[in-house]
């Protein structure tokens, strides 16, 4: 239909346009004016998601599955609104952390480490190379059929010196490697390429809009139309989802797409690494979402107008819309539709080159390069060359490689089965990161096994078919399983076969990976580098603000070392830019210092990040760094540090209230802790006081003794009187003693099962002859019924025993002893006809030495802590002691309480 | 010959210093409370005063003041186990002539008692 010619200048003009409006974006940024800084900008760039698989293979998946390719739409429209919490919190973690790629975000999340971001560059190249190849054959195909040849293949077997494709492939890599390798820092915005990408996702909608309008309205006689005509055809099953397995594979296929779109490279390339403003998230949350649904409108149409129309087969489903503008010989709109198909695909190549570009030269060649010392210091001041060669050279051959690959096996594919595949294989990134910004116990161990048995499972369930379909591996192996295991066919794992190969894949390699992501995380130690930046990545938005500041570093460094590491990748000017950054936002002066302090060496390592990535920038921050090795608890510590600091604020608020509180309660505690040091005191001047008394008549007889002669009937009284002063002062001692104990909660009760009768009756016999000697009458009336009590049988007798020795003391004729049980309590009384305690006195009565202080009473014989002890006594048995008179009896009475259940009397 | 009153509501310290100074050749008086002392001091005139501290009914501080606005003669000793400062200096400050602690050394005492009334 058209020449050679017509075609490739159309190509090469529209290439042409792109790098003009690349030039352009450019000087304009120069100047000031950053045209990208845009969200609807931002949200054009991230259509990148739709390629030539979108473009092309849509229709082409809609002929033969009716609505199910919506799903690979549906997926991120839904994800969309969620993008507020996953993906600011990845675009803040990338832009402090300074970030250049997925596999840089991973390692960087999992300590910085080398193999973790090696293992993702490899999976990234593998699961995208098939993906840009099928790129190359859609727009290599659309080339073919406005050429008007008709076979299929027949391009992609000419040798590549005369395949146009070829020189496409070079023509995209010159364009990629000229705006998406300007600039050494992997991490500027390539304003250029962003522009292109943005008026590429333009472009490719208006041509898909305008080939709808025409074959809807203008082949066909509106959606009513097409919809009546495929009816009629007996094909109205694809209008509806069918079945059970459909409606998994809706939910499978949505999964899918959500992941890819977060963590395709291309994806992650423009949704964050080129991101300006987190706020462009705002928009792009509903405009993407829109961009979707406007791009989508007219595949059915021509889906089933294709399939009405080219009946004979003459087009394949993947090129209907082509095919249309070719059929109707509408010339400019068939140029129009292929140059729409051709920004497609040359977008989705562009930015998937250069994301992958980045992670080879920062997550490959750079660690590998670094590794050896010798290396290193032989070429150290050419190392920003070697850098953004290793780029440019990674452009290359992975555009090359693509085109291998669809020269080889990509031909015989339709572009979505590929695609997605590779949606799968990225898939496997989805627990690393997801569990990576929400978990801090996800580890590096868990990330990187989880990652390849997942990448492992998709080779074998999904490749594998692939390279059977190309002729590389026997047939048997899919219908016979591997070794002639039947569980292990690759396309129904375990017998498991009811899904569609992609979700069976999809299924396996996910569940695996996240399973053993999350089981050997929760079983692995952390290292303190890993834990710090699982802590920054999960606490973002605590620490974003004070990184620099939270540093989490032990160590120096040389300042003029650290200057020429800088000046190795940044070159002198851009070096000193950089510190006169640092000067400025630390408020520190650098001039009069040797060594760097951390903050220095923080914000150096973070500015190489953004050059070589964070696993190789620590690699080289270290050799010029002497490193401390630092623990787990300062980690710790240094973290809950800013955290309190940014607390403090206002806990100072509440804290001064309490300080208030606290000071008042101090002061009620000094001034009860000053009384209580008052009565020890006095305490302890009574009882030496009282210790005194014998001591002094001991003394003196002890004296009067030692003189020569002494009546013997003196002497006898005489020693009499010591032996009695001396058992006083035991008596005394042991009560001090008693006290004490019962005082500081020392004492232990020995409780036991007690008919209190039978302790009463021990009690009183002993006194018997005490009040027969005093001329006293004692009268005991103790209860009928038999009780059983818990109580310590010595302190309990000594209770009556000093109640009964009181009464003694003080009775005119008699004393009188009662016991009675009432429900809860045994009461015992012991009463004496004396007279009495004065009125005022009876508060006092049970406080110790309360006789000895009360000077103006007549001192009774005794040590005045009888009654303080007993009181202490009754109370550790739960009861109560008071003293009361009436009718001139004075009576002392006490409760015990009686427990609920029945006690046993152990003998 | 001497007249002591010893002031004591301890019997048997009051009985140790009764026999001690009746050996040392004294008349000796003896009152087991403040109220009885003065009872005697009034009665007999005493010399000397041998008085404890804490008593019942009247302590000897009271008794020490009594004596000390009406009888000016008689000399005073405490003899108490109140060995604080603050006692001693309320005990000399009420006109006591001696102030001694117990437990106390028999010849002490004694030398003590007879250096003052000598």
């Amino acid at each position: 239909m058209f020449s050679n010619t017509v075609i490739i200048s159309f190509t090469f003009g529209y290439l042409a346009l792109l790098f003009a409006i690349a030039w352009f974006s450019e000087r304009s940024a120069k100047n000031g004016r950053r045209l990208s800084n845009h969200p609807a900008i931002y949200a054009l760039t991230l259509a990148v998601y739709c390629t030539a698989w979108t473009y092309y293979g849509s229709v082409g998946r809609a002929a033969t599955n009716g609505l199910e390719f919506l799903t690979i739409y549906i997926g991120p429209s839904l994800v969309a609104p969620l993008w507020w919490i996953v993906m600011r919190k990845i675009i803040r973690i990338s832009k402090v952390q300074r970030i250049s790629s997925i596999a840089d975000f991973i390692s960087s999340r999992y300590g910085k480490n080398v193999t973790l971001g090696g293992v993702v560059t490899v999976v990234c190249l593998l699961g995208i190379l098939p993906y840009t190849s099928i790129q190359i054959k859609g727009v290599a195909t659309s080339f073919q059929i406005l050429q008007g040849s008709g076979v299929a293949d027949s391009l992609a077997n000419l040798p590549f010196y005369q395949d146009t494709a070829f020189y496409l492939a070079l023509g995209l890599a010159l364009f990629t490697i000229l705006f998406g390798t300007r600039n050494i820092e992997a991490t500027a915005q390539h304003e250029g390429m962003v522009m292109a990408v943005a008026f590429e996702s333009i472009f490719k909608l208006i041509a898909f809009l305008v080939v709808g309008v025409f074959v809807t309205y203008f082949v066909f006689d509106g959606f009513t139309d097409v919809f009546s005509k495929v009816a009629e055809e007996g094909l109205d099953h694809l209008f509806v989802m069918q079945g059970q397995s459909s409606a998994s594979e809706w939910f499978w296929m949505s999964v899918l797409s959500m992941m890819a779109i977060l963590f395709l490279p291309r994806q992650f390339q423009m949704g964050v690494i080129e991101n300006t403003n987190e706020k462009h998230l705002d928009t792009a949350m509903w405009l993407f979402p829109l961009y979707l649904l406007l791009i989508n409108i007219f595949v059915l149409p021509i889906a089933f107008g294709g399939l009405v129309h080219f009946t004979s087969g003459s087009f394949e489903a993947d090129t209907f819309v082509l095919a249309f503008p070719i059929a109707f010989n509408q010339e400019w709109l068939a140029i129009l539709v292929y140059l729409g198909g051709f920004s497609a695909a040359t977008g989705m190549i562009i930015v998937s080159t250069i994301a992958l570009s980045t992670m080879v030269s920062n997550n490959l060649v750079m660690p590998l390069l670094l590794v050896n010392d010798q290396f290193q210091k032989r070429y150290q001041h050419r190392l920003g060359q070697i850098l953004i060669w290793s780029r440019r050279l990674s452009i290359l051959l992975i555009i090359l490689a693509a085109y291998l690959y669809y020269k080889q096996i990509a031909g015989q594919f339709t572009l979505v089965s590929i695609g997605l595949i590779s949606f799968v294989a990225i898939a496997q990134f989805a627990p690393a990161i997801i569990g990576g910004i929400f978990w801090k116990k996800g580890a590096r161990v868990g990330a990187l096994v989880g990652i390849l048995a997942g990448f492992a499972v998709w080779f074998y369930t999904l490749v594998v078919p692939t390279m059977v379909t190309a002729g590389y591996v026997p047939e048997s192996l899919l219908t016979e399983g591997l070794f002639g295991l039947r569980f292990l066919r690759p396309q129904a794992l375990l017998g498991f076969s009811d899904m569609s190969y992609i979700s069976h894949g999809l299924f396996y390699s996910l569940t695996l990976n996240a399973v053993l992501y999350l089981i050997i995380s929760v079983f692995s130690q952390q290292t303190s580098k890993e834990h710090n930046q699982a802590v920054i990545f999960v606490d973002i938005f605590k620490y974003s603000t004070s990184l620099d500041a939270s540093v989490i570093w032990k160590g120096q460094a040389y300042l003029p070392d650290l200057k020429t590491l800088l000046v190795n990748f940044l070159g002198e000017e851009k070096m000193e830019e950089a510190l006169e950054e640092f000067k400025l936002n630390s408020g520190k002066k650098l001039d009069d210092k040797i060594y760097a302090d951390p903050e220095l060496v923080n914000f150096s390592e973070r500015l190489l990040s953004g050059i070589i990535g964070s696993a190789s920038a620590r690699i080289m921050v270290a050799s010029v760094v002497k490193e401390e090795e630092i623990s787990m608890e300062e980690v710790m510590g240094i973290l809950q540090e800013t955290q309190e600091l940014k607390s403090l604020n206002h806990q100072l608020e509440t804290n001064s209230e309490e300080l208030k509180i606290a000071s008042e309660k101090l002061q009620s505690l000094n001034e009860s802790l000053q009384l209580n040091d008052m009565l020890k005191d006095e305490f302890i001047s009574t009882v030496t006081h009282e210790m005194r008394t014998p001591i002094t008549s001991i003394r003196a007889f002890s004296e009067i003794l030692m003189d020569e002669d002494l009546p013997d009937e003196d002497r006898a009284r005489f020693l009499e009187i010591i032996i009695q002063e001396t058992k006083r002062m035991s008596r005394l001692i042991d009560q001090v003693l008693d006290l004490e104990r019962f005082d500081s909660g020392r004492q232990k009760l020995n409780l036991e099962a007690t008919n209190p009768k039978t302790l009463i009756l021990e009690v009183t016999e002993s006194m018997e002859q005490v009040f027969k000697e005093k001329n006293l009458l004692f009268e005991k009336d103790l209860m009928r019924s038999e009780v059983l009590i818990s109580i310590d049988q010595d302190r309990i007798k000594q209770v009556i025993l000093n109640l009964l020795s009181n009464a003694s003391k003080f009775a005119k004729s008699k004393v009188m002893l009662r016991a009675e049980a009432s429900k809860d309590n045994l009461m015992i009384s012991v009463c004496d006809d004396g007279k009495g305690i004065p009125e005022e006195e009876v508060p006092y009565i049970f406080d110790k030495f309360f006789q000895a202080k009360n000077q103006t009473s007549k001192k009774p014989l005794g040590s005045g802590l009888g009654l303080a002890i007993s009181k202490k006594i009754v109370e550790y048995h739960q009861g109560k002691i008071e003293v009361g008179r009436k009718n001139g009896i004075t009576c002392f009475e006490f409760s015990l309480p009686i427990p609920k259940e029945k006690l046993k009397l152990i003998k | 010959m001497y007249k002591i009153l010893i002031v004591d509501d301890e019997p048997n310290i009051l009985l140790s210093l009764e026999y001690l100074f009746k050996k040392e050749g004294f008349k000796v008086f003896i009152a087991r409370d403040g109220e009885e002392a003065l009872g005697i001091i009034s009665e007999d005139e005493p010399e000397l005063v041998l008085l404890d501290i804490m008593m019942p009914k009247v302590d000897g501080y009271e008794v020490c003041k009594h004596i000390k606005d009406q009888h000016k003669n008689i000399k005073v000793v405490f003899l108490t186990a109140k060995s604080k400062q603050q006692d001693v200096e309320k005990g000399l400050n009420l006109g006591a002539d001696l102030y001694l602690t117990k437990p106390f050394g028999n010849k002490d005492l004694v030398t003590r008692v007879k250096n003052l009334l000598n």
